[in-house]
């Protein structure tokens, strides 16, 4: 089944040439790409990933928010009792902060030399390694 | 009051939508993880249909205004198509619905056309389903953008409205069969534009020849006109006995038998048989048209013995 993947713009970010370059490179990758325009709170974008039930979320952030962002979509996330969603990101990210970020459970940071196909390879990667195909086994979990 | 839907019963719901349209569970067994609805009522499925970019989503987005302003909570089935060359898609209808993000009351799913090609997605009509057992009181199902045959979305909702704009073609183009036969309610959208009194004028009297009882209405959705006038024909249409019934009913045997004939037929391929007409076809033993008949033979013999 094709992956699903949420491709997030949080903030104040001006512009989205760059989000959906990604999200045509995925498309032509064989992904299912939810795309959900400019200014996203984390809020919306958990509440999109929690609609569309997507396999990764990827957030594109170039404003220096991230240290913001990141814990709260992942504070969200758990909120919603949501932890198969892979999160990851990208954009201008400083280098000290990756661990940081990969402490929270972010599973991937690509920095702004990344080319799609390192984008491509990164989430097919997360997915085999972190996605939910490894926690929902094979049916739907009856409600409790 | 303003109803709304828990959080839980949101991820509950996007969970069970994901099984049915990946297959990793039957519809039966995937109704059994969601609640039932409380109240007992029926939900109100309404399908939005017409050609790519012509306002569908500005239009859902419209309508889910008005629905929560009359407290009723809403579903939004939103399907976009997939390449047939990747599989993959952009999926992009949400872009016009972010403002209802906050609101518990509302529900959006987008799905990809996968390998149908009638307008949805082989489970739109199975998710339709679990949002209504969800407890949605209406679910707005937004075809991907279709030309003239693409219909499937009258097996699905209880009131096709088929959203076209200004200028697309001359009078005659109203008197082709396809999409201008399933409408229940046409929105002539972008009305400010050049051409839209002439589209709308056309559309009526193909309405009036025809016999049927269907609203030609104009709006501009991006503005919010013309939406109210859209909301009185939805309702009186829900308040009506469905028209729709006859017509959804057919539609689905149609849908069935076509999906259990290239089931099947996709199975002889794999077959020794079917292989050795695709063999036989590539020497030039068999012309196209006896390779068909071949294989619909076998198909149909398979259909006979399952059954």
């Amino acid at each position: 089944m094709p992956i699903k993947v949420l491709v997030a713009k949080p903030g104040l970010d001006g512009h989205d040439r760059g989000a959906k370059i990604v999200a045509r490179a995925l498309r032509d990758a064989g992904m299912e790409v939810v795309y959900t325009g400019l200014h996203q709170t984390p809020e919306m974008i958990v509440t999109a990933a929690v609609q569309e039930d997507v396999d990764v979320i990827g957030v594109s952030i170039l404003s220096g928010a991230h240290m913001t962002v990141f814990p709260r979509i992942m504070k969200l996330l758990e909120e919603r009792g949501v932890d198969d969603i892979c999160v990851i990101g990208g954009g201008v990210i400083q280098e000290n902060d990756v661990p940081k970020l990969k402490v929270l459970g972010v599973r991937e940071i690509f920095d702004a030399d990344a080319t799609t196909q390192n984008l491509i390879d990164g989430i097919e990667r997360v997915v085999a390694e972190f996605g939910r195909a490894r926690k929902r086994t094979g049916a739907a979990t009856p409600a409790s | 009051m303003t109803r709304s839907v828990p959080v839980r019963v949101h991820r509950d719901l996007a969970r069970a939508i994901t099984a049915i349209e990946n297959g990793y569970a039957s519809f039966g067994d995937t109704l059994a993880t969601l609640p039932a609805r409380e109240n007992g009522k029926a939900s109100f499925v309404v399908g939005v249909t017409g050609p790519p970019g012509a306002g569908k989503s500005t239009l859902v987005d419209r309508l889910i205004e008005k629905f929560r302003a009359g407290g009723e909570t809403v579903a939004v089935i939103a399907v976009d198509p997939s390449s047939p060359f990747t599989h993959g898609a952009v999926l992009g209808d949400r872009v016009r619905m972010q403002r209802h993000s906050g609101d518990t009351g509302v529900f959006i799913r987008s799905m990809a056309s996968r390998e149908s090609g009638g307008g949805l997605a082989p489970t739109t009509h199975d998710a339709t389903a679990l949002a209504a057992h969800a407890g949605f009181d209406v679910i707005l199902v937004e075809t991907v953008g279709v030309g003239q045959v693409e219909l499937e979305i009258v097996a699905v909702a209880d009131v096709v409205a088929v959203v076209t704009v200004p200028a697309l073609g001359d009078s005659v183009q109203t008197i082709k069969a396809g999409l201008t036969e399933i409408a229940d309610l046409f929105v002539v959208n972008m009305a400010d534009r050049p051409g839209a009194s002439r589209t709308a004028l056309d559309l009526k009297h193909m309405v009036r020849e025809s016999g049927r009882d269907v609203a030609v209405l104009q709006t501009i959705a991006s503005e919010g006109t013309g939406i109210d006038d859209v909301m009185v024909a939805l309702t009186a249409a829900r308040a009506s006995e469905s028209s729709n019934a006859g017509r959804a009913v057919r539609f689905e045997v149609v849908r069935n038998i076509r999906d259990a004939a290239v089931r099947r037929a996709l199975a002889v391929l794999d077959a020794p048989r079917g292989r050795s007409v695709l063999e036989r076809l590539r020497a030039g033993e068999l012309t196209r048209l006896e390779a068909r008949e071949e294989l619909l033979v076998y198909a149909l013999a398979e259909v006979i013995n399952a059954d």
